[in-house]
C-alpha cells in the first residue's frame, strides 16, 4: 500500500480529476445567467434569465419546445422498450440455448461498433427500402441498438448473483412460471430494472451520433444543440445546455426519490 | 426442448431489434459501398471505384494516421489517469459508504450530454477564456495562447474529459474483486509498493484495462463531433471524413469508407482480445 506521501498525491490527483470533470459544466451553468449584453466568456455582464427566455422565441434558436418534447417522448419510448426487452433477454440468458452465444456477440457488437456507422447503415437501409426516416421509427431503433447492450449486460450481472432457491421454493409451493416471475423474481431484481431504466433514459436523451442520420426532418434536442454549435454565438447555447442538464437531472432525481420511498415503505412493513 | 423454446421466445425481441437495426443495415452498408453514384442519386451496381478511391487517396492515409495518433494519445492519457483514480477508489479509500459516494461523484457527469460537456470548454480555452486570463494576469505569458481552443490540443482534452470514466469503471470493477489477502501475502513476503503493483495488482486488472481500452479506442476511432467541434474544422478524423461525404450526399463513398473503418476497428478490438482474455469478466 502507498505510503503517506503516495496517499496525499493520489488524493490531490482525485480532487483535480473531480474539478476537471465538473469545472467546465459548472462554468457554463453560471454563464447561462449572463446579462443581456454579455458574451460567451467571462466577465459576467450582470445577471439575468434573458437567455432562457430566448429559448422559447421561435426564430431565435430553432424549435426548442418541439425538440425537447420530442426528445422526452423518444426517451420514454426507448426506456420502456429497453427495460422490457432486456429483462426478457436476461431471463432467456439464464440458461444456454441454441444460438445464445451468437446473440450475445451480436449484442456486444452493437455496443462497440462506431455509432456513426450504425446510423449511416440504418439511414441507407431505410432509403433503399423507400421508407422515410423518422425520430419515432428509425431513430427509435437506432437508439435501441445503443441502450439494449447496456440493459442486457446489467441483467446478466444481476442474474449471475441471483439465488435460484427462492424461485424453486415458489415452484414447489405450486406457483406457475409466470406467477413465480411476477411475485418472486421481479421484486428481487426490481432495483436493477430501475437502474436499466435510468441508463436507458439518459443514453437516449443525450444520444446524437446514431440519431443524426436516422431522425429524418424533425430534430431531437441533442441534434438541435449540435446544429446550434456552429451557428449560435450567444449565451443562449449555454442556456440550452443548462436547461437540458437540469431536465435530465430532474428526471433521474424523481426516479431515485421514488425508488428510495418504495424501499422505505417496504422496510416499514 | 420446452426450455429452449421459452428461451427463444424471451430472447426473440432482442434478436429482432438487432436483426432489423444492426444486421440488415450493416449488410446494406456493404452493398451500397459497391454502388455507383452521381450528384443526385445512387446507381445500383457492383463497382470497386469507391474502394479504389479510398485506398488511392493520400487524404485517407493521412486521416487514418491522424485518427490513430488521437486514439493512441487519448488511450495513454485516459489509462494513466483512469488507473490511478480507480486505484485511489479501490485501495486508498476505506469504507464502503465513502467509496460509493466518491464513485458516484465520478459518474454523475456521465448523465450530462457529451455535446454540452464539449461546449463547456469554450469559456475556458477561448482567446479571452479563463485560462488565458489567468495566465496573462499572473504574468506567465504576454500574449493569450492561441492553440488552446480549436486545435488538436482541445480535441485531446475533450476526449480525455469525456472518456476517462470509461477507463475508471471497468478497472475499478476488477480491482474491487482482487482478494485483499493476495496483497497482504505479497507485503508479508517483503514486496514493496511498486512490486505489489506490478506483480499482483496490474496482472489481475488486465481484463478491466482491456475493456476500458476497447471503449476508449472505439469511441475515439469512430468520433466525428468532438473533432469537428473542438478543432473548429482544422483537424481531421476518419469519422469526420465520412460525415463530410454524407453531407455531400456521396453515400457510396461514405459507405466504402465506413466499411474500411469497421474492419480497422474490429481488428483493433480483436488484437486487444488476443492479448487479454476478458471472458471471465462477462
Amino acid at each position: 500500500m502507498p505510503g503517506r506521501l503516495g496517499r496525499m498525491l493520489l488524493t490531490v490527483l482525485f480532487v483535480a480529476f473531480v474539478l476537471f470533470l465538473y469545472g467546465p459544466t459548472l462554468t457554463i451553468i453560471v454563464l447561462s445567467f449572463q446579462g443581456e449584453n454579455g458574451g460567451l466568456t467571462f466577465p459576467m455582464n450582470g445577471v439575468s434569465v434573458h437567455w432562457f427566455g430566448r429559448l422559447f422565441e421561435q426564430q431565435a434558436v430553432g424549435d426548442f419546445g418541439a425538440s425537447i418534447s420530442r426528445s422526452l417522448l423518444l426517451a420514454a419510448m426507448v426506456t420502456a422498450t429497453t427495460v422490457v426487452v432486456s429483462l426478457a433477454a436476461g431471463m432467456a440468458f439464464r440458461r444456454r440455448f441454441p444460438g445464445s452465444a451468437w446473440l450475445f456477440y451480436l449484442t456486444i457488437a452493437s455496443l462497440i461498433l462506431p455509432s456513426l456507422l450504425v446510423g449511416l447503415g440504418i439511414g441507407l437501409a431505410f432509403n433503399r427500402a423507400e421508407i422515410d426516416t423518422n425520430w419515432w421509427s428509425s431513430a427509435f431503433g437506432a437508439q435501441l441498438t445503443w441502450t439494449l447492450p447496456f440493459g442486457l449486460l446489467i441483467m446478466l450481472a444481476v442474474f449471475n448473483r441471483f439465488d435460484r432457491a427462492w424461485e424453486e421454493a415458489a415452484r414447489d409451493l405450486g406457483a406457475s412460471p409466470w406467477k413465480s416471475f411476477w411475485h418472486v423474481v421481479l421484486p428481487i431484481v426490481a432495483p436493477s430494472v430501475i437502474g436499466i431504466a435510468l441508463f436507458g433514459f439518459t443514453l437516449s436523451f443525450d444520444e446524437f451520433a446514431r440519431t443524426l442520420l436516422t431522425a429524418g426532418v424533425d430534430n431531437t434536442l441533442p441534434l438541435e444543440i449540435l446544429g446550434m454549435t456552429t451557428t449560435v454565438t450567444t449565451p443562449v447555447l449555454y442556456a440550452l445546455g443548462t436547461a437540458s442538464t437540469a431536465l435530465s437531472f430532474a428526471v433521474i432525481g424523481v426516479a431515485l426519490l421514488a425508488l428510495w420511498r418504495a424501499k422505505a415503505r417496504r422496510e416499514a412493513r | 426442448m420446452r426450455g429452449a423454446v421459452t428461451s427463444w421466445l424471451l430472447a426473440a425481441p432482442l434478436a429482432l431489434v438487432l436483426a432489423v437495426f444492426l444486421v440488415v443495415p450493416l449488410f446494406v452498408l456493404v452493398v451500397v459501398s459497391f454502388y455507383d453514384y452521381d450528384s443526385v442519386r445512387l446507381i445500383p451496381d457492383f463497382v470497386f471505384t469507391n474502394y479504389i478511391e479510398v485506398f488511392g487517396s493520400m487524404v485517407t492515409w493521412r486521416t487514418y494516421a491522424k485518427t490513430f495518433s488521437f486514439a493512441a494519445t487519448v488511450w495513454v492519457i485516459t489509462l494513466l489517469i483512469g488507473f490511478w483514480i480507480a486505484y485511489y477508489l479501490a485501495f486508498v479509500i476505506e469504507g464502503t459508504g465513502k467509496r460509493t459516494l466518491l464513485f458516484l461523484i465520478c459518474t454523475i457527469p456521465f448523465w450530462t450530454s457529451n455535446l454540452i460537456r464539449m461546449i463547456a470548454w469554450v469559456p475556458f480555452l477561448g482567446r479571452n477564456g479563463l485560462l488565458n486570463r489567468a495566465l496573462v494576469g499572473s504574468g506567465a505569458i504576454d500574449q493569450p495562447l492561441e492553440f488552446l481552443l480549436f486545435s488538436d490540443f482541445a480535441v485531446i482534452l475533450a476526449f480525455v474529459h469525456l472518456y476517462t470514466l470509461f477507463m475508471v469503471v471497468p478497472i475499478f470493477n476488477t480491482m474491487m474483486r482482487i482478494d485483499r489477502r493476495l496483497i497482504e501475502a505479497a507485503v508479508d513476503a517483503g514486496a514493496g509498493f511498486w512490486r505489489v503493483l506490478w506483480h499482483v495488482i496490474l496482472p489481475l486488472c488486465k481484463p478491466g484495462i482491456a475493456i476500458g481500452s476497447i471503449f476508449v479506442i472505439v469511441l475515439v476511432m469512430g468520433d466525428f463531433a468532438t473533432v469537428r467541434l473542438m478543432s473548429g474544422g482544422q483537424s481531421a478524423s476518419v469519422g469526420l471524413m465520412i460525415s463530410n461525404q454524407i453531407s455531400l450526399l456521396q453515400y457510396p463513398a461514405a459507405a466504402a469508407n465506413a466499411v474500411v473503418l469497421l474492419a480497422v476497428v474490429l481488428m483493433m478490438v480483436a488484437a486487444i482480445l488476443r492479448v487479454v482474455d476478458i471472458r471471465k469478466e462477462l
